[in-house]
């Protein structure tokens, strides 16, 4: 993975005393709250329900051994010994004190690990794929360009004050893994004509007003990406609302105009800096590229006959051998997906202690490198075959071999109202209620493959909307309610769940969920997930069953149609 | 009293904004003398009126006020203030970069309103030569320290107009 050189080192030293000089001079009342407020966020530090959060940014999901054990440092020496992961390659602490943040700071810059811009009203992380550089079905290994884009976004003067927050996801694959179509930009990376580019999608969002986002530019040369977001930028910075925070994202400006004359406005300004001087040099590109290579693979038989051996053996190997491994470009080896969804834990935390366990099995087992999901998840990408026996009893023992990943109970999800200031109600709770309703593996197994994702409020920060099942926390007369989507997706053809009647107390959600479960077994067909089933019934026997007794409205005349 | 930070010292201030007060337009508001920072709307008014009795003219730029429409006037200007009403209203960078680096203005190029210690490095690199920093705030230090709180940068802007990629040694 990419290693800092001098320059890299320098800034974020210098990071690390601009804050501490800005704290000082908060505290000393040189600076105001409404001043210090921007400041600070950029620095990924919120001011929250207990105390403050503070956000690490994990570039493209990218860490090494050594990071991960800094982090379990941080958290246990400045925080409660845990951490959570969020939807977008971060890394949370919920209790630090902001007066330790620049010392927080200054030990993550040892290991090149920084907070820049983990927050506020400007250019965010970037994010990608999990599996980037070993998914068997990538064309292009995003993380060079990642870097590259990461650079470009840090401290960029004309950009640190936009209207509103701003992400770009990109990736490299067939099947779309970053969200894509739900970004301020989306950049998905193809091969046309054996030129590497982009296809430039722009002003998608989840958050209040979900929208998918619409193409500006089928086909950009990689050369020319930063040019191109310099020129999308400055059109949002010049012409993005600033009087109303919840119109403010592009995509509301791209809604406004419409795609085309958005894309004519982006193209006038992109005419001036075209093959400028933010035109990538092949030669930045290899230097770049050259610390992502492939590390020192043994030539392996495709089956490991010990592993197979295993499978056969052992139920439980076998289970989260299916589920927690993944296809690998590299005869074998596989990648290994360590999941923090355990029953009765927030999704997405892990322990100090934990923490440091991966460390030890990524250096052992996985080159020393491992990758955070944007699914909340720790992926060891290269694991050799006759290696995971070993990896998944090491991985049992630190409570991090659930398998589950893809099925109902590695569920995404927010903070929600137990820690954080935003949100309608608590997510926490649900989710860990559904996990304990569906604690019987074989019942998981059967149910199969479905994405459930909870937010605890319309920011969506666990993506509700895209999740098969999505559930949102609103708010009725101070009471927490969960509204429930049906049929949303990521990928390729991602698109945003429907609604599917009013919403239910926090009580009510596992039999709600048991209900939409039990719809899906009754009517699907011989290899059909729960998704192909939504598609071909649709939504009305959903809800029907969910409302049942208690049915009205739309949901009553459709029961009366149907009987 | 102003602090106007120019060549990392506080300088004395001669310009004064031109205001229109109630029941003024800018057709009709008279025009002082002196170094006077005329508001777009009077400039575009009174252009010929504002060159034949003013040698030296400012003009003073709302974020919102397209660099566009001044861009073959940018000879007669000596000094261009943009005015940033809150200091996390970021359009003036824009503007800053794009009369620098697209229009070429070689004026001063002066940051008016709620011009804070902590954005002054940003504002220096988007081509920002002038700074009238808030009343109150300490401009010693600020002159000191702000100006340097990093030694290098990635991308190119006006104070550096090759990104850092095209500067390594090889």
């Amino acid at each position: 993975m990419y290693q800092y050189d001098a320059i890299d080192r320098q800034l974020i030293n210098e990071r690390v005393d601009q804050f501490r000089d800005q704290v000082l001079r908060w505290k000393a009342g040189e600076l105001t709250d409404d001043e210090f407020r921007p400041l600070r966020l950029q620095n990924g530090l919120y001011i929250q329900r207990h105390a403050p959060m503070f956000r690490i940014a994990v570039p493209y999901g990218m860490l090494n051994a050594a990071q991960l054990r800094t982090l379990a440092h941080v958290a246990r020496t400045y925080d409660r010994g845990y951490g959570h992961f969020t939807t977008r390659h971060n890394l949370q602490l919920n209790w630090p004190k902001i007066e330790d943040v620049p010392d927080i700071l200054a030990e993550l810059a040892k290991v090149e690990m920084h907070a820049i811009q983990t927050s506020g009203n400007c250019l965010r992380n970037i994010t990608t794929d999990q599996f980037a550089g070993v998914a068997a079905d990538e064309i292009i290994d995003p993380r060079p360009l990642a870097e590259i884009l990461r650079q470009w976004t840090t401290f960029h003067p004309e950009f640190a004050f936009l209207p509103r927050k701003f992400k770009i996801a990109i990736s490299g694959t067939q099947e779309d893994r970053a969200v894509t179509w739900f970004h301020d930009i989306g950049l998905q990376l193809k091969l046309v004509g054996g030129q590497v580019g982009f296809t430039v999608i722009v002003g998608g969002g989840l958050g209040r007003t979900p929208i998918r986002g619409q193409v500006v530019r089928d086909f950009l040369p990689w050369q020319d990406i930063l040019s191109y977001c310099e020129a999308i930028l400055r059109v949002y910075n010049r012409y993005g609302r600033r009087d109303n925070a919840y119109k403010a994202r592009i995509k509301i400006l791209v809604q406004a105009l419409g795609v085309d004359a958005f894309r004519d406005q982006v193209e006038a300004e992109w005419a001036h800096g075209k093959d400028g001087p933010m035109t990538i040099p092949q030669a930045e590109y290899d230097r770049v590229a050259a610390h992502f290579t492939a590390p020192a693979y043994e030539s392996l038989p495709t089956v490991d006959a010990g592993f197979s051996a295993k499978i056969s053996e052992e139920k439980a190997f076998a289970r989260w051998g299916d589920r927690n491994t993944h296809a690998h470009k590299v005869n074998g080896y596989a990648a290994v997906t360590l999941s923090l969804k355990p029953q009765g834990i927030a999704p997405g935390d892990i322990t100090s202690d934990q923490m440091d366990a991966v460390a030890n099995l990524a250096d052992q087992y996985s080159f020393g490198e491992l990758r955070i999901s944007h699914e909340q998840n720790i992926i060891l990408a290269d694991v050799r075959q006759s290696d995971l026996y070993e990896v998944w009893q090491q991985a049992k023992a630190a409570g991090l071999a659930t398998p589950n990943i893809g099925l109902l109970t590695a569920i995404i999800c927010c903070p929600g109202g137990d820690f954080c200031d935003l949100a309608n109600a608590k997510s926490i709770p649900i989710a860990n209620a559904i996990q304990a309703r569906f604690d019987n593996l074989d019942y998981l197994f059967d149910i199969g493959e479905i994405d459930l994702n909870i937010s605890g409020c319309m920011n969506a920060c666990g993506h509700h909307h895209v999740g098969h099942i999505g559930v949102l926390g609103v708010d009725k007369n101070n009471d927490e309610f969960y509204q429930v989507t049906l049929g949303g997706r990521q990928g390729n053809a991602a698109k945003l769940g429907k609604v599917i009647g009013p919403s239910f107390s926090a009580g009510e959600m596992p039999d709600v969920v048991e209900k939409i479960i039990q719809v899906y077994l009754d009517n699907r067909h011989e290899d059909e997930r729960f998704l192909d089933t939504f598609d071909r019934i649709g939504i009305d026997p959903f809800k029907n069953r969910v409302y049942e007794g208690r049915a009205h409205g739309k949901a009553k005349a459709a029961a009366k149609e149907i009987a | 009293m102003s602090q106007l930070i120019k060549q990392q010292a506080l300088a004395v201030d001669t310009w004064k904004m031109l205001e229109i007060a109630d029941g003024e337009t800018p057709e009709t508001v008279p025009l002082p003398e002196g170094d006077i920072l005329f508001p777009l709307a009077v400039w575009q008014a009174r252009k010929t009126e504002i060159i034949s009795c003013h040698k030296r003219i400012g003009l003073i730029l709302q974020p919102d006020e397209p660099v566009e429409d001044i861009a073959g006037d940018l000879d007669y200007f000596i000094v261009i203030a943009v005015n940033f009403p809150k200091f996390v209203d970021g359009r003036g960078y824009s503007t800053a970069s794009l009369l620098r680096q697209r229009y070429q203005y070689q004026g001063e190029l002066r940051a008016v309103g709620d011009v804070l210690h902590d954005q002054l490095f940003y504002l220096k690199r988007v081509g920002f030569d002038a700074w009238v920093l808030k009343d109150g705030k300490d401009a010693v230090n600020a002159i000191q320290t702000a100006f340097s709180t990093f030694g290098d940068v990635y991308q190119a802007s006006t104070s550096q107009p090759e990104p850092f990629f095209r500067r390594r040694a090889a």
